[in-house]
């Protein structure tokens, strides 16, 4: 179906390369070629986000993963600017190693353990969208599961009981790992994350993690976009 | 003063730790079933130059607190020693 791009709003994005990011070429495409954005990209010793209205902290393996991953990461010079760019309510999307930097900085709460099986997974999951109320899950429906790859060894996500019943009571969940069908069960959680949890937002709605890829499900020629209604819910509300 | 800290990061007792649940099992082939509760973290030693050992210890500490262990996840112990 093609994209009606008279129905979105224009938004700069900022994508942060970290050395060891992998998947930022990926995003840019998606939202440049697909999404026909401005696109600008942020090295991790920048301190200026260029105005930038979202950022992106893309996946892959910054600084090799080594001591825990996104620790290292998480004080890299632009991630100060983010961190302020966050506190003034900016967007801010981690996918992946971005999620494990958002979790490493506070920015989003818990933390990405090992996977429970210890294997590097690498495959199509289903994703639950369980709440239509933020920027990025806007547009989804929530009776369709989303197909969307991962690619992690430290994707277990994990939050002690207090932190899960605030993200539970604030509706703060957005994805968990399901079936085909939807339904969230013990079978789907591939990698032992607390609750199926895939994906979370920081209280006040504006900072987001996930593992699973979206970018990687966005292209017509892929045979899978199920990941791009995920860019087109940021652009059809974002500013609205 | 130069000092020497060894840092202890451990998994909180709470979280499954994989690692140490797979070395665990492949005591078994040692013939070492006896061995339970392989549980691993990290060991970090790091040289810091300090006014007096506990001013090393406050830095020590804040490192252990931003970078070296996330709290999260895992729990942190050190000693320090004059180097």
């Amino acid at each position: 179906m093609p994209l009606n791009f008279n129905s979105f709003v224009a938004m700069k994005f900022g994508v942060v390369i970290f050395p060891g990011s992998n998947c930022d070429e990926d995003v840019i495409y998606v939202l440049q070629e697909i999404m026909q954005q401005e696109v600008v990209r942020l090295w991790h010793k920048d301190h200026d986000l260029q105005g930038a209205d979202f950022i992106i902290l893309p996946g892959g393996f910054s600084f090799g993963d080594y001591l825990r991953s996104g620790a290292i990461a998480r004080f890299s010079p632009i991630m100060q600017e983010v961190i302020q760019f966050a506190a003034k309510g900016g967007y801010v999307m981690g996918i992946c190693n971005g999620f494990q930097i958002l979790a490493e900085a506070g920015l989003v709460p818990g933390a990405l353990l090992h996977n429970e099986t210890r294997k590097f997974i690498c495959r199509n999951v289903h994703l639950k969208v369980e709440t239509t109320n933020s920027l990025i899950t806007s547009a989804l429906d929530p009776s369709k599961a989303l197909k969307i790859p991962v690619a992690h060894g430290e994707g277990n996500y994990f939050a002690d009981e207090d932190t899960l019943k605030k993200l539970n009571d604030n509706d703060q969940i957005l994805f968990r790992y399901c079936d085909e069908g939807g339904n969230v069960k013990s079978e789907s959680n591939l990698n032992g994350s607390v609750q199926n949890i895939a994906g979370v937002c920081n209280e006040s709605r504006t900072v987001f993690g996930m593992m699973p890829h979206p970018e990687r499900a966005a292209d017509s020629l892929l045979a899978n976009q199920d990941g791009l209604g995920i860019f087109e819910s940021i652009l059809k509300v974002a500013h609205a | 003063m130069k000092f020497t800290a060894e840092i202890n990061v451990m998994p909180l007792k709470e979280i499954l730790d994989p690692q140490g649940k797979a070395v665990t099992g492949s005591m078994k082939n040692l013939g070492l079933s006896e061995i339970q509760n392989v549980r691993i973290g990290k060991h970090i030693t790091l040289q810091i130059e300090a006014e007096n050992k506990e001013a090393a210890s406050q830095k020590v500490d804040t490192a252990c607190k931003k970078l070296l262990a996330n709290l999260i996840m895992e729990s942190y112990e050190f000693e320090l020693a004059e180097a």
